[in-house]
Formats: structure tokens, C-alpha cells, sequence
């Protein structure tokens, strides 16, 4: 199939590109396009006009400082991949960003984009949720920070308005005493994980987020817990989902191997 | 109303071709039907299977997951362009040739400029790393044993 006709703005500046979203209730912004473009193409999304953010310099920087890790809109996963900085300062985001999707879709999609996009199945949304990170948004009527906890409003949906774009998003930098784990089970290597698990574990605290589990990412506080019990304490949280790609029984059952093997990761 | 066109240029293997199409054009369909250059193959349309894949600056990219009004300031590279000067076969293309990297040859095109690409990032890759390497294409005919083999034999003859 071929997508609906679209009116198409590519603009130079930031400022140009709020103000004809702003302008266009019917208007979606174009990022990497490794999600929309799908969307389009099958139908399942027909925006009146598509405002292409790929010109808007200055939003493909990376900075790390000893607090975290800021990325612009346009900064590809592949290149957060390859940034050491990034990696010294959250080594999460590496171990993490090698599960998204192939080389190619990284060398397009990204990271911002994948995490406004709020695709349960999606490793990045609850990298930044487990972190506590945030994501810094524009509109013709401002600037605001979402911070991650009110960022997932459901499945597909985040808390950004219309008229607003995620101009960057922020990643606390990995503090010392802390360890963190990755892991997940995908039918296929570099397809959407059936679930997968992120872990913080610090001195005082042991966090684990879920993607893939529940609609929107979800975090489990696990301090304390016996590691022959963390799997079922985790699922004493969670109501794990059935879908097309396995059954509530068999999430469960991902939940209890991977939160236990993500935990001996960090440990 | 008719559907407006957008007047661009596409630089495609190192010639520029000045086109008028649609916004919702895919780069892929561009490529074939604006450009003529039938060797970018179109397979899934959602970027699954790997059989579009162009080089945008170098970098491997779906050109089915791209529009065409969106790659106007990229250098392309498609299939064609993957042949020596003298028109003769390019090592990724001579090298499946000599180990049988092909079946039906749909999904070829996408390996080819898959694996040109990976061979710049990394020249001497490993049996894994050549697995690794075409991980996101997918090919039904040949299991894929001939193809790690060409990407291996491509890295000797580069
Ligand atoms: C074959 C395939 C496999 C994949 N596998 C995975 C996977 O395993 N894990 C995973 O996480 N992802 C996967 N993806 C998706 C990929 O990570 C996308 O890059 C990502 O979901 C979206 O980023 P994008 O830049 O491509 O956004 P786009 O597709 O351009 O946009 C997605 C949505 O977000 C909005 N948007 C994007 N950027 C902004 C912004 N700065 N401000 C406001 N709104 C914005 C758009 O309007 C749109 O609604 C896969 C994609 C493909 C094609």
C-alpha cells in the first residue's frame, strides 16, 4: 500500500517548524520515520501534512556531563550507540540501544523520536522511565520539561501536545554504587522484544522496569527482595498482557527468568 | 484538486536527477519509477525485509521507509551503483557470484549494499560479524550459509 496524500514542510529552523504545527491542528512531525512511515504506508495514520524536522539544526547533539547524557530530536540511535561518552557516563543506554530493531533502522530512527512514540514493545521509553529521565519539549507557547513519570499516557500515546516537539531528551548519568542490566527474549533477533527488563541497582535501592509487559512501561521497585523471589514479586505488580506474539502465561513466565537473570547481571 | 508536486533533486550514484513528485512518494518507488533505477527492490513496505536498502551517505537506510522530498540533501547509493568504473562487478556482487549468494536474486540488491557498507565499517569481519552484519535482510531462498560466505569472501577481495 502507499500512504494518503500529505501536504509536506520541511523547515530550516526550529522556530519555523513550531509555527506551522502550531499552525495545523492536522500536522505530525517527521523524525526518522521508522515508526510513522509504516503508519502511513498501511493507512492506520493519515495526517493532512507531515512537517519534516530532518533540516532544524543543531538538534543531532550528544553532551554528557557528570549528571547525564542530553540528546537532540535528531540524534539517530546509531549514533548514540557509538558515542562513548554516552556509554561511560549511562552505560544503560548502550546495552539497551543494541536491542533496537537492526543496524539499519538505527542508522534512520531516533532515540527521541522512539520515546515520544510510546511503543510499549519499545526499549527506550523505559530506559528513560527507569532512570528518571526527562524530555524537554517546544511549542509557539513555550518550553516545558515532561519528566518520564508523566510522560507514558498509554499505548502509542505520550503526554506531548499537538503543537509541541521533543526537542531533546536527558538521561541521568549512572552514579557511583550503581549497577545496571539488560536483557530481553524477541521472536527474532532485532524485532520487538515480548519482554524485556532494565535494571538500577544501588546501594540503597533495586529498581526494574518492564517493557513490552503492560501498555505503557512499567517500574517495580525490587529493594530487599530475595534473589529466588524476584521474579515472583515482580509479577505481584505487573498484570502481564496477551497479544498476538505470546500469551499473558508465557509474559509471566519471561518476567520471572529475565528480572531473575538481569538482577545477577547488575548484582 | 490535483496532488501538488515538489520539485527536487536527487543525487543518486553520483548524478543528479531532477525530479517533480508527490510528498508522499517513497524513496524506493522514486528510485524506480521517477529514476528508472529498477534494482532497489520493493518487498514488505515496512522496513521487515530489507530488500530497498539504499546507502544515504554511506549508511545502509530503508528506502522504502524514507520519502523522497526527505532525501534531497543525501548522497544515494543504490545497487547500480556498486559496479566497478568499467562496469565490470563491484567485490560484494563478484563475490556472491563465486559463492552462490543468490537464489531468485530478489532480496540481493539489499545485501549488496548492506554488506558494502558493513565492509567499510568493519573490513575483516568474523564469521558472527558477518552474521550480524546482514541480520536485517531477509532472503528466502539460499539459508543464508552462502551469504555469510560471500560477505567473507568480499572482505578478501576488496
Ligand atoms: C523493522 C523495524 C523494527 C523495529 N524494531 C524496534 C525495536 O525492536 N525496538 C524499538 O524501540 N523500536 C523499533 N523500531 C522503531 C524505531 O526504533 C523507530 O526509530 C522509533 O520508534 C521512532 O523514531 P523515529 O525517529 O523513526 O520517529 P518517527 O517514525 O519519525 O515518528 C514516530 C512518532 O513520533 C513523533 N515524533 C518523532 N519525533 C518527534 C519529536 N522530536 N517531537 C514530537 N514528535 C515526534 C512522530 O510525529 C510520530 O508520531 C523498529 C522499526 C522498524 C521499521
Amino acid at each position: 500500500m502507499k500512504p494518503a496524500p500529505f501536504a509536506f514542510v520541511r523547515p530550516r529552523s526550529l522556530e519555523e517548524a513550531l509555527e506551522v504545527l502550531g499552525a495545523h491542528p492536522d500536522a505530525k512531525v517527521l523524525a526518522g520515520g521508522q515508526s510513522l512511515v509504516p503508519l502511513l504506508t498501511m493507512r492506520l495514520a493519515a495526517p493532512a501534512m507531515l512537517v519534516d524536522i530532518n533540516a532544524v539544526p543543531d538538534l543531532d547533539r550528544i553532551s554528557c556531563d557528570d549528571d547525564g547524557v542530553r540528546i537532540g530530536a535528531l540524534v539517530r540511535h546509531a549514533a548514540l550507540l557509538r558515542d562513548e561518552d554516552a556509554a561511560r557516563t549511562q552505560p544503560l543506554l548502550r546495552l539497551a540501544l543494541s536491542h533496537v530493531a537492526h543496524p539499519t533502522i538505527r542508522n534512520r530512527g531516533t532515540t527521541v523520536g522512539s520515546i515520544v512514540h510510546a511503543d510499549a514493545a519499545a526499549e527506550m521509553p523505559a530506559v528513560l522511565a527507569l532512570l528518571g529521565g526527562s524530555v524537554e519539549v517546544a511549542s509557539v507557547r513555550g518550553r516545558r520539561t515532561i519528566e518520564a513519570a508523566d510522560l507514558f499516557a498509554g499505548p502509542l500515546e505520550s503526554t506531548l501536545a499537538h503543537d509541541e516537539i521533543a526537542v531533546s531528551a536527558w538521561f541521568p548519568a549512572l552514579r557511583p554504587g550503581e549497577r545496571v542490566g539488560f536483557a530481553e527474549i524477541a521472536r527474532r533477533h532485532g524485532d520487538y522484544a515480548m519482554c524485556g527488563v532494565a535494571a538500577l541497582v544501588g546501594p540503597e535501592r533495586t529498581r526494574v522496569a518492564y517493557l513490552s509487559v503492560e501498555e505503557v512501561p512499567t517500574i517495580v521497585d525490587l529493594t530487599g527482595v530475595a534473589p529466588d523471589d524476584v521474579g515472583e514479586a515482580a509479577l505481584a505488580h505487573l498484570d502481564p498482557q496477551p497479544d498476538i506474539h505470546a500469551t499473558a502465561a508465557y509474559r509471566s513466565q519471561l518476567v520471572r527468568v529475565l528480572t531473575r537473570r538481569v538482577l545477577e547481571q547488575a548484582a | 484538486m490535483s496532488e501538488e508536486l515538489h520539485e527536487i533533486t536527487l543525487r543518486v550514484n553520483g548524478h543528479d536527477h531532477a525530479v517533480a513528485v508527490p510528498a508522499r512518494r517513497l524513496l524506493s518507488d522514486a528510485l524506480r519509477l521517477d529514476l528508472g533505477l529498477t534494482g532497489t527492490h520493493v518487498g514488505c513496505e515496512h522496513g521487515v525485509c530489507g530488500a530497498c536498502t539504499v546507502l544515504l551517505d554511506g549508511a545502509p537506510t530503508r528506502a522504502c521507509l524514507m520519502f523522497a522530498v526527505s532525501a534531497v540533501e543525501a548522497e544515494i547509493t543504490t545497487v547500480e551503483g556498486l559496479s566497478q568504473p568499467d562496469g565490470s562487478l563491484g567485490p560484494v556482487q563478484q563475490a556472491f557470484k563465486d559463492c552462490h549468494g543468490l537464489q531468485c536474486g530478489f532480496c540481493t540488491p539489499g545485501f549488496l549494499t548492506t554488506i558494502t557498507a558493513g565492509l567499510e565499517e568493519n573490513p575483516h569481519p568474523t564469521r558472527d560479524e558477518a552474521r550480524e552484519m546482514v541480520g536485517g535482510n531477509l532472503c528466502r531462498c539460499t539459508g543464508y550459509q552462502n551469504i555469510v560466505a560471500a560477505v567473507l569472501k568480499a572482505a578478501e577481495l576488496r
